[in-house]
C-alpha cells in the first residue's frame, strides 16, 4: 500500500491523497476526506513529499505541480 | 608480530517497561514505510508472531482482523511483526484472503534485520533464536507503553482479552478508576483506595460506593 511504486508510478491510494491535498490541508483533514486512518495518511504524505509530489508548509500539505501531473 | 586484541562488547539492550515511552522506529511494512510516531493520537496494539504461513499465526491474524473494526471504534490500530520479508507477508496475506476468506486490514512489519524485535525484546532465545514469540505491546495515544503480554510459540492469543484490555485501560484513563479481575464493560469498577487515615474514615461513610472495607470499594460508572 505504499503510494509510489519503484518505477515512479503512483498507486490508487496515492492519487486519492494527492487529489485530497490540492489546497493546503492537514493530515487529519485528508484522512476525513478519503477515509484512511491517520497513520496511513502520515506515512503516505512522507513518501509523496520525499518523491516531490506533495509540499508541506506549517503542517499543511498541498500537491506540487509534479504531483498534479500524476492525476 | 602484530597482536590484534579482540574486545568483546557486551551490549545491554534495555527492554521497554510499562509507563515509559515506546521505543521509536521506522519499519518496512505491507503498507509501506511506517514510523511508530505515525500512530500518535491513536492507541496501537503492536504484536509479533513467529512466522508467516504457519497455522497458529494464521488463526491469530484472522482473529486480529476480525476484531479490527471494534478496535477502530475504540481509536485503536493494529500492527503485526515477524522476521520475514515483506514479500512473504504480502503472499501470506493474499493466501489468507484467498483460502480462508479473511482480508488482513492492518500493516505487518517485515523485520528481517530484527531491529524492531530487538528493540522490544520480542525474540526469546530459550524458545527460538530465529523467530519472534507472540508478544503484545499496547501503546496509548501518547505513545506510552500501557501493557505487555507474552505468549509462547505454541499458544494462540485470546482476542476477547485484547478487546477487554483496551476497554479496561481506556476506562481507567477516562474515569480514574481501576478494574477488577475478569472485569467487562458495564461491570462495577474499583475506586482507588484512600491514602490517608482521614480519607479512609471518610471512605467507609461514603454512600455512593459499595464498600467491603475502607480499601475495597466498587462503584458503577
Amino acid at each position: 500500500m505504499a503510494c509510489v511504486n519503484p518505477d515512479g508510478s503512483i498507486s490508487e491510494s496515492g492519487r486519492a491523497l494527492i487529489k485530497a491535498a490540492e489546497s493546503h490541508v492537514t493530515p487529519e483533514e485528508i484522512g476525513k476526506k478519503i477515509g484512511q486512518p491517520l497513520f496511513k495518511i502520515r506515512s503516505s504524505l512522507r513518501e509523496l513529499h520525499d518523491a516531490g509530489l506533495i509540499a508541506e508548509k506549517d503542517g499543511k500539505y498541498s500537491a506540487t505541480d509534479a504531483g498534479k501531473k500524476m492525476l | 608480530m602484530e597482536q590484534v586484541e579482540e574486545v568483546q562488547q557486551n551490549q545491554t539492550v534495555r527492554l521497554p517497561r510499562l509507563g515509559e515511552p515506546a521505543p521509536q522506529f521506522e519499519a518496512v511494512t505491507t503498507f509501506g514505510k511506517i514510523k511508530l510516531e505515525d500512530f500518535k493520537g491513536s492507541w496501537l496494539i503492536l504484536f509479533s508472531h513467529p512466522a508467516d504461513f504457519t497455522p497458529v499465526c494464521t488463526t491469530e491474524f484472522i482473529g486480529f482482523a476480525q476484531i479490527h473494526s471494534k478496535l477502530k471504534e475504540m481509536n485503536c490500530e493494529l500492527m503485526g511483526l515477524s522476521i520475514d520479508s515483506v514479500y512473504s507477508h504480502i503472499a501470506w496475506a493474499r493466501n489468507v484472503e484467498e483460502k480462508l476468506g479473511q482480508k488482513l486490514t492492518f500493516p505487518i512489519i517485515a523485520d528481517l534485520n530484527k531491529e524492531v524485535a530487538s528493540l522490544y525484546g520480542m525474540v526469546m532465545p530459550g524458545e527460538s533464536k530465529t523467530e519472534t514469540s507472540r508478544c503484545v505491546f499496547v501503546i496509548d495515544d501518547k505513545q506510552i507503553i500501557r501493557a505487555m503480554i507474552y505468549y509462547p510459540l505454541s499458544t494462540g492469543r485470546n482476542m476477547d482479552e485484547m478487546l477487554r484490555l483496551i476497554q479496561a485501560l481506556q476506562t481507567t484513563d477516562k474515569h480514574g478508576v481501576a478494574t477488577p479481575a475478569n472485569w467487562r464493560p458495564g461491570d462495577k469498577v474499583i475506586v482507588p483506595p484512600p491514602n490517608t487515615q482521614e480519607m479512609a474514615e471518610e471512605r467507609v461513610k461514603e454512600k455512593a460506593f459499595e464498600c467491603k472495607d475502607w480499601y475495597f470499594c466498587k462503584k458503577t460508572l
